[in-house]
């Protein structure tokens, strides 16, 4: 069950939530949580949050969606943002933030495929493609 | 400070008191019908919506309270929106080492109010620790 009111779907390995909703402190706090019990409990490996709903996104929301990755990532799941719109894109870099964290991608469809890549693709700093 | 919260007989003006998160949400949904009425585009728009959002969580996180008014400018050809964020709180010690950005007093990036006067097509702040904080915005419509 979740505790926030965003829901989180799950498909095979891959967590799937879309944020809809105008956050505050309460609900991130019950989002990270949520997201965090479901990968222990599931066993997730991957994580595609939906932005496409959001039409301005601030650096705190910027901030969560970044907290949240790490959050993940330190439970071995890797997280990828998609359905970012293009004035969003575009007030997030004029603004200055960093978005080196964040691992994004055009559309659900397509963080899909990205998450279903092999694993060994996903490393810390190693951008060198396998074969 | 101007007596931005007394402006109810003009009808293209609004106040907003920020007293709680919840009001940050608020102000957020009229400054985007604002934009909306104005048939402002989605850039302009987001831009502006995110301006309303990170100073008024500003208001709310350092000073407690304090208000935003909106203005809706149509002056024929011109078109835009006008805000005011006012509070009575700390003030800004280090204004420009706080607009350079990457100076956070609040946990964060300390991008808000950098970000949000590189979003604006005007800005202007009257700070004074210990008295508050002023800060007028101005997004207008692309023609």
């Amino acid at each position: 069950m979740n505790r926030s009111p965003i829901p989180i779907l799950k498909i095979k390995s891959t967590l799937i939530t879309s944020v809809q909703t105008e956050l505050q402190d309460e609900t991130v706090d019950l989002f990270q949580q949520d997201i965090l019990t479901r990968i222990e409990k599931t066993g997730a490996r991957s994580l595609v949050i939906d932005i496409s709903a959001l039409d301005a996104l601030d650096t705190y929301v910027a901030r969560m969606l970044t907290s949240t990755g790490k959050m993940a990532k330190l439970m071995g799941a890797r997280t990828v943002i998609v359905g970012m719109r293009p004035e969003v894109a575009a007030t997030l870099v004029r603004m200055g933030f960093p978005l080196s964290y964040l691992e994004t991608a055009l559309s659900l469809e397509e963080g899909l495929s990205l998450v279903n890549q092999p694993i060994e693709g996903f490393s810390v700093d190693d951008g060198q493609q396998g074969d | 400070m101007r007596d931005a919260g007394h402006d109810s007989s003009q009808d293209a003006k609004e106040s907003i008191r920020i007293v709680e998160e919840a009001d940050i949400i608020t102000a957020r949904q009229r400054v985007r019908a604002t934009a909306q009425e104005l048939g402002f585009d989605s850039f302009a728009a987001s831009a502006i919506i995110t301006i309303t959002s990170e100073l008024a969580r500003n208001i709310w996180v350092y000073a407690g309270r304090g208000e935003v008014v909106v203005e809706r400018i149509d002056k024929g050809a011109r078109k835009g929106i006008g805000l005011q964020f006012i509070d009575q709180g700390p003030g800004i010690v280090d204004l420009p080492k706080v607009l350079k950005g990457g100076l956070s007093r609040g946990g964060g990036l300390g991008l808000g109010l950098s970000g949000s006067k590189r979003l604006a097509d005007e800005f202007d702040i009257d700070t004074q620790p210990g008295k508050g904080t002023h800060i007028s915005v101005v997004k207008w419509k692309a023609r």
